[in-house]
C-alpha cells in the first residue's frame, strides 16, 4: 500500500467557555496515491473539521492529539512554520467551504490566480487554462470576488488550489452552488487528477457527487467514521444502518429525513453513537463499535 | 391570491440579468425555478422578496402591486413573504445567538417570541445546545435550519427558497422539505424552490419553471 496520507488515532476537541466540543474522535483512514476518497456524512458531524486539522487551520481553543503522515511528515506535530513553508498549497491544496468568504475582495480573479501561479514558481500565463479547467470563461477571472454569482466564485476558489498543482487536494464541499453540468465538470477534473496518481480528499455531503467519482467511500457520523469502504459496495449495499437511512434520505429514493437528531458533539454518549436512533440497536450497541463498518449489528457482512 | 412578478427586467448597475420574466406563486403550490449559474434566478428572488426594485415591470402581492422595497414597503405586507437564502452564513448576524436569531424578526415588530422560538426551534430540530451558540460556532446546516425558523416566524403566506437545501446534507434536505411541506398543509403556504437540483425539484415540486440565460 502506497499511502499517501495516513491518518491514525485522530481527535480534535474544542473548548467552548462551559463545554469541550468532540469534533472528530479516534478517526483512522489513509489515501493513496490515484485514490478519491470521499467523506460524506450529515452537517456538523467533524467532515470540515478534518480538513481543517490536517492542515493546521483550527481555531486556538482546539486540541489536536493522534497523527497524520503526509509521507514522512506529521501534519499535527510538525508545528505552524513547516505546514505554512512546505505544506499548505503546496503539498496539499485546499478547495475551500464558502468560497465567498475564501476570496481576497479587492482583487479580480486573474490577479489572484496569477499571483498564486507566480508564488508557486508557476507561468502567471496558465490562468487562463487552468480558470477553463475549473470552468470559469476567460472573461469572467476580471471581475472582483462580489461580482461573481455563488457558482463562479466557487469555480474559482478550485482554479486557485489547483494551481499549485498539489499531489493531495482536499476539496470542502467543492460543487457547492454549482448547478448539474458543472458539478459534474468540477467532479470529472477531481477525478482526472486522481487518474493522473494525485490524491484527492473529497468532503461533501452530496451523495450522489461521492458516488459517481470516489474510489472509497468514509461515511462519518458524530465525529467517528463508521463505514470505509469501497464506493460501490457502499452506493448498492450499504452496511452500516446510518448509511442505509442517510441514502433513503435522498430525493431520489425514499425523501425521508431519518428519525431524531444526531447527539451533540459535547455529550457523546460512551457506545454507539446512532444507537438511540437505529431500529436495530440493542444492549450490545452501549459499547462502541469498532472496524471498516463500525456497527455491531451490521446490514451487510462481508 | 398569488405571488407574481409581471414582466420584470432587474440588474445592477446597468448590467441587465433578468429580462422580462413573468411567475406566479399561487397560495398552497410549490413552484420549482431552474436555470444555469448566472442566469439571474437569486435576482428574480430579491425582486420577488421585495429587497431589489426592478427596472421594469412589477411584483403583485395577493392583488395589490408593491411599487416599493424594502423599509418602504409596510411590515404588514413585508412579513407576508418569507425568504431562505443560499448561504446562511452571509444571512445571520454573527454578533446573535441562534435564539436571537430566530426571534429578531418578532422583535422587531414589537411581538412576544419566547413560545414562538421554542416550537420554531424544536420543528426544525435545533437543540438546547445549539441554540444560545453564535453562528461561528455551528455548522451551515444547523444554521439553516434557524434560518428556516425565521423565515417562518411570522406565518409568512409565500415563502422563497433560493438554493436553501444546496448546502444540507441528504437528511437535513429531506427535514427541510418536510418542515416546510408540512407548514404548507397547515396553512396553504406558497413555496419557490429555486434549485439546480433536477432530482430534487422533480420529487418536491408541483411544477418547475426554467429561465433562460440571456
Amino acid at each position: 500500500m502506497n499511502a499517501l496520507l495516513r491518518v491514525e488515532d485522530l481527535s480534535v476537541r474544542f473548548r467552548l467557555r462551559d463545554a469541550v466540543v468532540q469534533a472528530v474522535t479516534d478517526l483512522n483512514l489513509s489515501v493513496r496515491r490515484g485514490e478519491l476518497l470521499a467523506v460524506v456524512g450529515e452537517s456538523g458531524c467533524g467532515k470540515s473539521v478534518l480538513a481543517h486539522a490536517l492542515l493546521g487551520l483550527l481555531p486556538a481553543n482546539a486540541t489536536t492529539t493522534g497523527h497524520a503522515f503526509l509521507d514522512d511528515i506529521d501534519l499535527v506535530h510538525c508545528g505552524e512554520k513547516k505546514l505554512a513553508r512546505e505544506v499548505r498549497g503546496r503539498r496539499i491544496g485546499l478547495v475551500p467551504q464558502s468560497p465567498a468568504t475564501a476570496l481576497t475582495p479587492v482583487r479580480t480573479g486573474r490577479t489572484l490566480l496569477a499571483e498564486t501561479l507566480r508564488e508557486h514558481g508557476r507561468d502567471a500565463a496558465l490562468a487562463t487554462a487552468i480558470a477553463a479547467d475549473a470552468g470559469l470563461d476567460d472573461t469572467d477571472l476580471d471581475r472582483y470576488p462580489f461580482q461573481l454569482s455563488g457558482g463562479m466564485a466557487q469555480r474559482l476558489v478550485t482554479a486557485l488550489a489547483l494551481a499549485s498543482d498539489p499531489p493531495l487536494l482536499i476539496a470542502d464541499e467543492p460543487t457547492t452552488g454549482l448547478d448539474r453540468p458543472l458539478v459534474d465538470h468540477t467532479l470529472d477534473v477531481l477525478r482526472r487528477r486522481c487518474d493522473n496518481g494525485d490524491a484527492v480528499l473529497l468532503i461533501t455531503h452530496d451523495l450522489a457527487a461521492a458516488e459517481r467519482v470516489a474510489d472509497t467511500v468514509a461515511v462519518m457520523y458524530a465525529s467517528r467514521i463508521v463505514e470505509h469502504r469501497p464506493a460501490a459496495s457502499v452506493f448498492k449495499t450499504a452496511a452500516h444502518p446510518y448509511t442505509a437511512a442517510l441514502l433513503d434520505a435522498l430525493p431520489d429514493r425514499a425523501f425521508q429525513a431519518i428519525p431524531g437528531h444526531p447527539p451533540m458533539l459535547t455529550a457523546l454518549p460512551a457506545g454507539c453513537a446512532y444507537a438511540p436512533r437505529c431500529p436495530r440497536a440493542d444492549q450490545q450497541c452501549a459499547t462502541p463499535p469498532t472496524g471498516p463498518v463500525a456497527c455491531h449489528h451490521p446490514l451487510v457482512t462481508s | 391570491m398569488s405571488l407574481t412578478a409581471h414582466g420584470v427586467s432587474a440588474g445592477y448597475r446597468g448590467q441587465q440579468v433578468l429580462h422580462d420574466v413573468t411567475i406566479t406563486i399561487e397560495p398552497g403550490e410549490t413552484v420549482g425555478l431552474r436555470g444555469p449559474s448566472g442566469s439571474g434566478k437569486s435576482t428574480l428572488v430579491r425582486v420577488l422578496a421585495l429587497l431589489h426594485r426592478p427596472d421594469a415591470g412589477h411584483v403583485t402581492l395577493d392583488g395589490t402591486q408593491i411599487d416599493d422595497i424594502r423599509h418602504r414597503v409596510p411590515s404588514s405586507r413585508r412579513t407576508q413573504i418569507g425568504v431562505l437564502f443560499q448561504s446562511p452564513r452571509a444571512a445571520s448576524d454573527p454578533r446573535l445567538t441562534l435564539t436571537d436569531i430566530i426571534a429578531e424578526p418578532l422583535r422587531a415588530t414589537r411581538q412576544p417570541h419566547e413560545q414562538r422560538v421554542a416550537e420554531l426551534a424544536d420543528r426544525v430540530g435545533l437543540t438546547a445546545d445549539l441554540l444560545g451558540r453564535r453562528p461561528h460556532a455551528v455548522s451551515d446546516g444547523q444554521l439553516q435550519r434557524a434560518c428556516l425558523a425565521r423565515a417562518l416566524v411570522h406565518r409568512p403566506a409565500y415563502l422563497l427558497c433560493d438554493e436553501a437545501t444546496t448546502m444540507l446534507d441528504a437528511s437535513t434536505q429531506a427535514h427541510v422539505a418536510a418542515v416546510i411541506t408540512d407548514e404548507q398543509h397547515q396553512r396553504e403556504m406558497g413555496v419557490l424552490l429555486v434549485s439546480h437540483d433536477t432530482t430534487l425539484l422533480t420529487r418536491w415540486a408541483d411544477r418547475v419553471a426554467s429561465i433562460t440565460q440571456q
